[in-house]
């Protein structure tokens, strides 16, 4: 799933400041998964608005929402009604959700009320890794089903680097685990240690990034 | 007889006349005092064999390596042009390959370089469009096959004495062989080791490279950096990642009065050096004297390796 970090309320109120009525948007979708923008984090976050604003003697009107998802145009819809008593949308969706606002709402000012961290997934309560960078040619398939592209500080695709010592990365403070470690130790589970000597050549980019903006297309479902 | 030698620099013809070579190392300052910079590498002349000129090294922005290289040239002497994969795709690299060659530096270090976290710029984005394996491939093709990475063929190859680092001390141990081992078949002549201080490991490593026929493949530099002080052996056994100090240099070096630090710290690198030529497959010494470039030709002289030889 995609995952979401709050952004600083202070940052928040410093884009909103000239508004007096706002729609903070949730989405059902990764970011309720990741506890960081579903229906509970709006409330959240449009009280502490509310209070902030309070506080400082400027209040602040909300309303809220918390879409089905905000990464498909017929779900932003339910959001016409209370956006067009409102002055902008905190959207607090990974970085699709206010671009599609925005593509919805022409005039109405859109601020994110999220960082999006990573496409990953849980580790404990409370805890999100990264395991994917979305490179478009998926080659975990070479290294034991692990991806030295995202979980390389290096992106090496030769092995470790002279930073890995003990099983853990020289970046990071001692909190990374050597992803060349692992995958040594899942080759050698595998008998499939020969995939790690082999010469890895040149990793074609055009699918990643930067190849431009990237639109995937599936023309049987096209209409 | 050139046609024998790839690029033809002086290190390649010791090597191949079966010598041991010797290697210094200058880093480039932060900023542009030239006349620093060739102070120090003054004191190389004549000491070492090639000086290697590192690229940024732990990501901490100085001039650049290959205006640093030419820099060396000027002055009579051979640099080992350091290249990093970190701050260049495969356009920069390839086309700074092809101008350090026309600047006429013949010997390239491939490297993947430190990550910029340690540096003085830990905002900044890193490439790694390629690691260190794929840049060694990257200037073999062009000189051998005269292409570039798209296939393009060149006009005019670079004639380039290829170079990289193995560190023999990170994890997994058993691994650290085989990398090297990658290397040189990318396209690798000639590999520095980073700084040994644990000599068995280092011998055990030697030992994996000798019966894998790695030493018949490449020629193998011991990496040699003197300990100045205690804080010195303290700080490399604790923060640097894969350095492996044992504790009797330490003790060693805790055991001479304060005055007498520095000198112990050249005896146990002269030690250390003739160790390492005596073991099998050592075709040489990088010799990397941080900020101690003035002790070099002490440490050469000590260590019975002058004068150097003269190659044509």
């Amino acid at each position: 799933m995609v995952i979401g970090e709050a952004k600083p309320v202070a940052e928040i109120l410093e884009k909103i400041k000239d508004f007096k009525k706002i729609v903070v948007a949730g989405c059902k979708g990764c970011v309720t998964v990741c506890n960081a923008g579903g229906e509970k984090e709006v409330a959240i976050l449009a009280s502490e608005l509310r209070i902030a604003r309070k506080a400082a003697g400027n209040e602040l009107e909300t309303l809220e929402y918390t879409c089905e998802r905000q990464c498909d145009p017929e779900y932003i819809e339910p959001l016409d009604d209370l956006v067009k008593d409102a002055e902008a949308i905190v959207s607090i969706a990974c970085s699709v959700g206010p671009q599609y606002c925005t593509a919805r709402y022409p005039y109405v000012p859109v601020f994110p009320g999220l960082n999006t961290m990573s496409i990953g997934g849980a580790a404990e309560h409370g805890v999100w890794k990264e395991y994917c960078q979305a490179c478009g040619n998926c080659i975990i398939g070479d290294f034991g089903g692990l991806c030295p592209i995202t979980r390389c500080a290096k992106q090496l695709l030769n092995g470790p680097c002279g930073g890995s010592s003990q099983g853990i990365c020289e970046v990071g403070k001692g909190s990374i685990p050597c992803i060349w470690q692992l995958i040594y130790d899942r080759l050698k589970n595998l008998n499939q240690l020969h995939n790690m000597q082999e010469i890895k050549l040149y990793k074609n980019w055009s699918t990643s990034r930067d190849g431009g903006l990237r639109t995937t297309i599936r023309e049987e479902l096209k209409q | 007889m050139t046609a024998e030698y790839s690029a033809g620099s002086r290190l390649e013809k010791i090597f191949k006349s079966g010598q041991k070579a010797v290697t210094g190392e200058c880093g480039p300052p932060r900023g542009c005092d030239v006349e620093h910079f060739k102070h120090k590498a003054n004191f190389l002349k004549g000491n070492v064999d090639a000086v290697n000129v590192t690229d940024n090294q732990t990501a901490v922005v100085r001039f650049c390596s290959m205006a640093a290289s030419k820099i060396l040239l000027e002055m009579g002497m051979e640099p080992v042009m350091q290249m990093v994969t970190r701050d260049m795709n495969r356009i920069g690299l390839q086309s700074n390959i092809l101008g350090a060659a026309a600047l006429g530096i013949k010997n390239l270090l491939c490297l993947t370089g430190d990550h910029q976290s340690f540096g003085d710029h830990p905002q900044a984005k890193n490439v790694h469009d390629m690691d260190s394996v794929m840049l060694a491939h990257t200037v073999k093709t062009m000189r051998d096959e005269g292409k570039m990475v798209s296939g393009t063929e060149l006009q005019g190859r670079p004639r380039m004495f290829i170079g990289a680092a193995a560190n023999p001390f990170a994890d997994p141990q058993e691994f650290r062989v085989i990398r090297m081992g990658k290397k040189i078949a990318a396209g690798a002549q000639f590999i520095q080791t980073q700084c040994i201080y644990n000599m068995e490991r280092f011998r055990k490593f030697m030992e994996m490279a000798n019966d894998m026929g790695l030493t018949e493949k490449c020629y193998i530099m011991a990496g040699i950096t003197p300990l100045k002080s205690v804080g010195m052996a303290n700080y490399m056994k604790k923060f640097v990642p894969g350095l492996d100090v044992p504790d009797h240099y330490i003790t060693r070096l805790k055991g001479v009065p304060k005055e007498k630090v520095a000198a112990e710290g050249i005896k146990i690198a002269v030690e250390q050096i003739q160790e390492c030529l005596a073991m099998k497959g050592i075709a040489g010494i990088h010799l990397m004297a941080i900020e101690w470039e003035d002790h070099v030709p002490e440490i050469v002289q000590a260590a019975g390796l002058l004068p150097r030889p003269v190659v044509d």
